[in-house]
């Protein structure tokens, strides 16, 4: 019992860490940010209400970012030159900021859902 | 130097709270200082290694790969939380009842250590990964000088582990007999607040869409980002917009921890009553 049970509760932590079905993605809104010199462009990009959205955020610049929000309760690194796709629950209308973790004071940017 | 000392400092207290948890919780017991060394030393090679290869990591899984790899790390963190809280419900009397023999405790003591050198390892690699990002990302900036990187990273590690020792220093004040009660109680919500974390990657992977809606918005009142928000947040898992999701595993987690240590406890202590009476009733011809 002392050994078994966290094994097995580990197994249960990696079953569910299987492979997404891209059913999730099939109705979600792409939003494209690209990230040049610490500074988001689109700065303030849009997305539709009520629907789930795939932030796809391209890093420019050579340096690695944290592309992270609080609102959007997103938390993501993306490797110099790389990048990645950051899915966001279905959102009331509203302005929901968004920043670089490495490089907050200057790397912001606001996704307007509407 | 400013920047890096910030952030240095601002990633290490997270995982030095709960290495300075870990170290009281483990203190007297042999062998306990090698495996929390071993702990660290490993999260900091791992640390290394999810920094170095935090692109391939982030485009496995379907694109996922680096929220599943956050939320399974801290979940295993949360059972070993849980199984060491549990482990010491049933053998803690035990231990204490037979210190004499020291084998005995030696033995009976290292696999709970075990357990709490692996929080410490994810701890310090999650946080470790971060500074290392943050830090190449600066480096290769060419903003600051490398030796006025080197500095600010240094003091903010010192300034960290200060918070560590702080945080050692000061629950091994604590009278023995309730040392036990008050780092179980850490211990349980920590491993809560572990879980609500690991909970909002499996949600920010797709894994999981129900309870999405933010259960609450304290952001005004304690942010998360503040000293004292962060200081919670580690300790208790206090996060300023958790979703409803969150809140329910945190939930989940106390009680199930305290529960099962709870039974456990109950469990051991009939069982110890069970086999003094049979030795009682042995003359009587059982």
């Amino acid at each position: 019992m002392k050994i078994t049970w966290p094994a097995a509760a580990l197994a249960v932590a990696m079953a569910s860490a299987s492979p997404v079905s891209h059913a999730i993605a099939e109705d979600a809104a792409t939003v494209g940010v690209s990230l040049k010199d610490h500074k988001f462009s689109p700065a303030e990009p849009t997305a539709p209400a009520n629907k789930p959205i795939i932030i796809e955020v391209t890093n420019e610049d050579p340096t690695p970012a944290e592309f992270e929000s609080k609102v959007l309760r997103v938390e993501k690194v993306v490797t110099g030159g790389g990048k990645i796709e950051v899915k966001v629950r279905p959102l009331k209308p509203g302005r929901y900021r968004f920043f670089d973790d490495y490089h907050e004071a200057t790397t912001e940017g606001f996704l307007v859902v509407q | 130097m400013l920047g890096a000392l910030i952030i240095v400092f601002r990633e290490v207290i997270e995982a030095g709270i709960i290495v300075g948890i870990v170290l009281a919780v483990t203190r007297g017991v042999p062998g306990s200082r090698a495996w929390i060394y071993l702990g660290v030393v490993g999260g900091v090679i791992g640390a290394s290694l999810v920094a170095a290869f935090a692109g391939a990591l982030a485009n496995s899984l379907e694109g996922v790969g680096q929220e599943v790899f956050n939320g399974s790390i801290l979940a295993l963190a949360v059972v070993m939380l849980a199984w060491h809280n549990i482990w010491m419900a049933t053998h803690g009397k035990e231990i204490a009842a037979e210190a004499r023999e020291l084998g005995q405790s030696v033995r009976s003591g290292e696999r709970s250590v075990a357990a709490l050198a692996v929080v410490v390892g994810v701890a310090v690699m999650r946080e470790g990964s971060e500074i290392a990002l943050f830090l190449y990302g600066l480096a290769a900036a060419g903003g600051s000088s490398a030796a006025s990187l080197m500095t600010g990273s240094v003091l903010g590690l010192i300034a960290g582990c200060a918070v560590t020792a702080v945080t050692y220093l000061g629950l091994v004040t604590i009278p023995q007999r309730y040392l036990f009660r008050v780092t179980g109680i850490l211990i349980t919500c920590l491993a809560a607040g572990l879980a609500s974390q690991s909970v909002a990657f499996f949600q920010q992977a797709g894994l999981v869409t129900a309870f999405e809606q933010t259960a609450w918005d304290t952001s005004a009142i304690l942010s998360d980002t503040s000293l004292l928000g962060r200081l919670l947040h580690t300790l208790i898992g206090y996060t300023d917009q958790p979703s409803v999701l969150q809140v329910i595993v945190y939930v989940a987690t106390l009680c199930a921890i305290f529960g099962l240590a709870k039974a456990m406890s109950l469990r051991s202590g009939n069982s110890r009553a069970r086999k003094s009476a049979p030795a009682a009733s042995h003359g009587a011809g059982a």
